[in-house]
């Protein structure tokens, strides 16, 4: 099992948080893992985005040339990733924030209106665990019970609050999964 | 061995310098590696250990030359520039027989560059750097684990030798996250100044002293023949290097650090193809594995050196393939990182012409 995926958005939409998360998550269930977040000007303004591994076996290059599946969170980082998106691969898209639609048809574009639901779930900033547990529950690179405790090493303290809202917006995502994947 | 940690490589540079008894930091904050002196800051002081800010570069690495002089382990790290800034110290260090490490998470240049990833400082970590006929213990990690475990090494051989060990990285491995799981501590409390020790008189008969001048030519060429005694000993016995894939290979990539582990997915995507490809990876750039090269020169249609430079790890192995088999090359520069895709292509331009 060699699971690869990018998450971009723009800074501040927690793409690093739900790749930290995800690393972890993987960490925890002994699995070879590597995070590599894009860093340097570009962390400012445009695109914010991370490539993260999780593998049975040793891991060679950090670096994901054409991703299999992504989540997508703002217009620019379709318009840059869409192109180099392996055939077939999973796009994890946040409706909210992206006007127009998936060029390729040779993908699966699971399109969600995360910022909207997520503000129905209370917590505005949780659109990215909704699109993070989409993205588990269909790839299923670690269980959703292993990216929950990874949840609670993140969220200390004083963020301890968000645990809650967190683990409900990851639920929903997995619901919405299990939508698509019923689809089908 | 411990638990599993999930880390920062900036961070496992620290943590791993920490548990191998190092008591004292002294640096000047440079992008990529920021995370590094930030870690030593917090952790430092709570241990009675010293960190502490310099006002430059320059007086960074004095402080860990007088430190250095009383056999304390001792660390710097910096980046590009700031490296080039304290090559006068690394001079004197050498000169003086002192022990310590110096990390270079190495950023893209000339000048001040940019804070992508690269690895232009090569020739500058490997040839000197710093004016006089010296050298320094040269490691380069490819991944955060082995990066934890030659931190500890750094230390044992920069005590060993008295000499200056230089960890090369890069920005992305600074700031990449991996599982890693650190050596024990090792414990401070055994540590005694060693007879050299700028330490006081004590109760030895003469003073120590500890100087990289001396006026009389023949008296300065005893101490230089003295260093090169010791680089032999060192060239002997602490070359070391990763093989991957090269039983039966038939042509071998060569690279360090990052762009070594990319090349091994180079080697997967060329094995896919049926094609004998196989990975050379010097991890001391200094010492470097000359013999071995020269050994597997027989076997091999042809070496792919790729580095992110224009060629300086390339001249190191054209020396030791010295005219026996082609040596390729791809680069890329100014913190540009090419991808595996990039490099198998470029690689496979040299098969195909060669036929």
């Amino acid at each position: 099992m060699e699971k690869k995926l990018i998450i971009a958005g723009f800074g501040g939409q927690g793409v690093m948080l739900a790749g930290e998360l995800l690393a972890e998550a993987g960490k925890e269930e002994n699995k070879y893992v590597t995070f590599l977040p894009s860093y340097g000007p570009e962390m400012r303004g445009g695109t914010a985005n991370c490539d993260v591994i999780i593998s049975d076996e040793p891991i060679a290059s950090p670096i994901i040339s054409y991703p299999e599946a992504t989540i997508i969170l703002n217009l620019p980082s379709l318009d840059k990733f869409e192109p180099m998106m392996k055939k077939d691969g999973l796009l994890v898209l946040n409706k909210s924030l992206i006007p127009r639609e998936v060029k390729r048809d040779d993908l699966r574009v699971v399109g969600v209106d995360a910022q909207t639901i997520a503000k129905e779930l209370g917590n505005e900033k949780a659109a990215n665990m909704i699109l993070l547990g989409v993205y588990v529950a269909i790839e299923k690179p670690v269980s959703l019970d292993s990216v929950k405790s990874a949840m609670k090493l993140f969220l200390k303290g004083k963020k301890e609050k968000f645990i809650s809202a967190n683990e409900k917006a990851l639920e929903k995502g997995v619901g919405i999964a299990k939508e698509f994947l019923g689809g089908k | 061995m411990g638990e599993k940690i999930l880390m920062k490589g900036a961070e496992v540079i620290a943590e791993a310098a920490i548990r191998a008894g190092c008591m004292a930091f002294f640096g000047y904050p440079i992008t990529p590696q920021n995370e590094v002196p930030e870690y030593f800051s917090r952790r430092m002081p709570k241990l009675g250990r010293v960190f502490l800010q310099a006002g430059s570069e320059v007086a960074a690495i004095n402080m860990v030359y007088g430190a250095a002089c009383t056999g304390t382990r001792v660390i710097t790290t910096s980046s590009s520039p700031g490296i080039s800034l304290m090559q006068e110290g690394f001079s004197y260090i050498a000169n003086s027989d002192v022990p310590c490490v110096v990390v270079n998470a190495m950023r893209g240049g000339p000048g001040l560059g940019d804070i992508a990833p690269a690895q232009a400082d090569y020739s500058q970590a490997v040839k000197g750097g710093g004016h006089g006929d010296y050298h320094s213990i040269v490691i380069a990690p490819h991944t955060l684990q082995e990066e934890a475990d030659l931190m500890f090494d750094a230390f044992d051989l920069a005590d060993k030798y008295r000499i200056m060990t230089v960890v090369l990285v890069d920005g992305l491995m600074g700031q990449m996250m991996e599982p890693v799981e650190f050596k024990e501590w090792v414990d401070v409390k055994k540590f005694k100044a060693p007879d050299w020790a700028t330490v006081g008189q004590r109760d030895r008969d003469q003073r120590n002293i500890i100087t990289s001048l001396e006026i009389l030519p023949e008296g300065l060429e005893k101490m230089n023949l003295r260093l090169q005694e010791k680089y032999r000993k060192i060239e002997k016995n602490e070359i070391r290097f990763e093989e991957y894939k090269m039983d039966d290979a038939e042509y071998a990539i060569t690279a360090f650090g990052t762009v070594a582990r990319i090349a091994k997915t180079v080697v997967g995507m060329a094995r896919d193809e049926g094609i004998k490809l196989g990975l050379i990876r010097p991890i001391t750039l200094w010492p470097f594995p000359t013999k071995l090269i020269e050994k597997r020169a027989k076997q091999l249609k042809f070496f792919f050196d790729s580095e992110l430079n224009a060629g300086q790890m390339l001249e190191d192995v054209k020396l030791a393939v010295n005219g026996r088999k082609p040596v390729y090359f791809y680069g890329k520069l100014g913190g540009v990182v090419p991808s595996a895709e990039d490099i198998y292509k470029e690689f496979k331009k040299h098969m195909e012409g060669g036929r």
